[in-house]
């Protein structure tokens, strides 16, 4: 019997590690929408959710338990099977980005070396292109499924943001690309790790600012929240949606924020690196378990920043969103570019 | 049989079945979807052939972006099963016996092409798709042509700015 003739262990090791990952997600994701509503009522100066346990600790659980108990509706005139279809997408796709980004170096179980990253392929960056622009189908069908004006109309404003948006975050990648040489997550993170080298964020704050921006519209948050527009749409893309339909909606644009946050922080900010501390010098767990820690309170850091924007700032009109991505944004990423480009090839003295 | 054996079958009747029902279909929005499924299968092949850019990139601009803009032009014009204009049976005819022709010149040329005559597929092994390759060939070995192809996306890229502002 050949069939399959491959490593179990291996095997094994990756699902469990995926699993562990997938759950850890979700379970950050629900208390993701927790930090939502505490953040907001901080900034607005109200108490928030306070009811359900100490501090309210477990009203994520009472709102995933209202959503799922809701009824569920599917309008006679939708497309059925698109409609189911829409936000399953939405979530693989939000789910699907980390499976390459480095989550801490490697722990030793059994004198087996366990990589605490799912798939190290030498063009993981790509594949995180290739994944965010997958997640445009989710809001497009489901848009176009539920057969309604107002959520057809959510629906392309969303996907025309996402693919204007793209664009510019790519242009501004391709200058870590070029400090890195390499378009793997773990060897951009390793770079940013080496003694004597800094983060990317000193070589490139306009790149990273320009990546941070696209990161707000690409995860539909305000003020680039166009396609969730009330007052202009109703409700958006997602209008016709009830139950756990909907949740998976609202909850992959969490998982969204998270995994872009992961991202962020791999690339500009060290990853799982802690500043000033030699990793060598510990034991390899313990130092794989700094890295998980240090890597989450870097995202947990961009969570904020990003609801903090979301609470400060209004929304943009949809012709200043094309504007600032076309007009704005794309010319300087390739600005940026250039002068990143100048920059090594003067460094290296030709 | 071998783990990439099964993953060549399963892609391929999965790319085989995904683009009969691109044009079986009735409803063009299904039809779009199939084709997306379509371009995931041929990214499946390209892996198997350790093409990982290739693959990658395939998906970025056609699944990513031309199938949306496809999505945006069918969603706008609200074309459905309803509105599709139905051809009449010669036309069909004509359709199939064209295709058929054109299918049996691209497997003849394949089958003639001295390139492909006694070359087994190496499956998982090839360098030259991954990247670092790639690139040293379209910057090194053909720079000229590079070069001239990305002008004229820029020269077709203007044109549509133009056009867009005109209107």
């Amino acid at each position: 019997m050949t069939l399959l003739a491959v490593d179990w262990l291996l095997i094994i090791e990756k699902l469990v590690l995926i699993a562990i990952i997938v759950f850890a997600s979700l379970g950050i994701a629900l208390y993701t929408t927790f930090a939502e509503r505490k953040v907001a009522a901080v900034l607005q100066d109200r108490p928030g959710p306070n009811r359900a346990g100490p501090f309210g600790l477990l009203q994520p659980f009472a709102d995933g338990l209202k959503l799922i108990m809701k009824e569920e509706i599917i309008p006679t005139s939708s497309n059925k099977a698109l409609f189911v279809l829409g936000p399953g997408l939405a979530m693989t796709a939000a789910l699907m980005t980390c499976s390459v980004i480095p989550w801490s170096s490697h722990i030793e179980i059994f004198d087996r070396k366990i990589d605490l990253q799912i798939a190290d392929i030498n063009i993981g960056i790509l594949y995180i292109f290739g994944v965010v622009s997958m997640g445009v189908y989710g809001m497009m069908i489901g848009g176009w499924a539920s057969n309604n004006k107002f959520s057809l109309m959510a629906a392309l404003r969303g996907a025309s943001q996402a693919i204007s948006y793209e664009l510019a975050m790519g242009l501004s990648l391709i200058a870590v690309l070029m400090l890195s040489g390499s378009l793997s997550l773990k060897t951009i993170v390793d770079g940013q790790m080496a003694a004597g080298s800094y983060w990317n964020i000193v070589y490139q704050p306009l790149g990273f600012i320009i990546f941070f921006v696209c990161a707000l519209a690409e995860c539909n948050r305000t003020p680039f929240d166009l396609p969730e527009a009330e007052n202009e749409l109703n409700f958006g893309y997602h209008q016709e949606y009830s139950s756990m339909k909907l949740g998976f909606y609202l909850f992959s644009e969490y998982i969204n924020m998270i995994m872009s946050s992961a991202v962020m922080a791999s690339l500009y900010f060290g990853g799982f690196d802690v500043p000033f501390l030699d990793e060598s010098t510990l034991a390899p767990n313990i130092a794989a378990l700094i890295g998980v820690a240090a890597l989450l309170i870097k995202i947990a850091i961009f969570i904020f920043v990003f609801m903090w924007i979301r609470w400060t700032v209004p929304r943009f009109r949809y012709d200043q969103l094309m504007n600032l991505g076309w007009k704005t944004m794309i010319p300087l990423a390739l600005f940026n570019m250039l002068v990143t480009g100048a920059l090594i090839l003067l460094k290296a003295g030709v | 049989m071998s783990i990439t054996q099964f993953l060549f079958y399963f892609l391929t009747v999965l790319a085989l079945f995904s683009a009969v029902m691109v044009v079986v279909s009735k409803n063009p929005v299904h039809s779009v979807l199939w084709l997306i499924a379509v371009f995931f299968a041929i990214s499946g092949h390209y892996i198997l052939l350790n093409a990982q850019f290739l693959a990658i990139v395939n998906l970025i601009v056609y699944a990513g972006a031309i199938m949306v803009l496809f999505l945006f032009v069918i969603m706008l014009m609200n074309l459905n099963a309803s509105t599709e204009p139905q051809k009449n049976n010669w036309l069909k005819l004509a359709g199939v016996i064209a295709g058929g022709c054109f299918l049996m010149v691209l497997v003849s040329l394949v089958k003639q092409a001295n390139e492909l005559n006694n070359i087994a597929v190496t499956m998982g092994t090839g360098e030259i798709g991954l990247i670092k390759n790639l690139g040293k060939a379209l910057f090194n070995d053909f720079v000229v042509p590079f070069e001239i192809s990305s002008v004229l996306f820029l020269s077709a890229m203007v044109g549509a700015v133009v056009i867009g502002k005109k209107a």
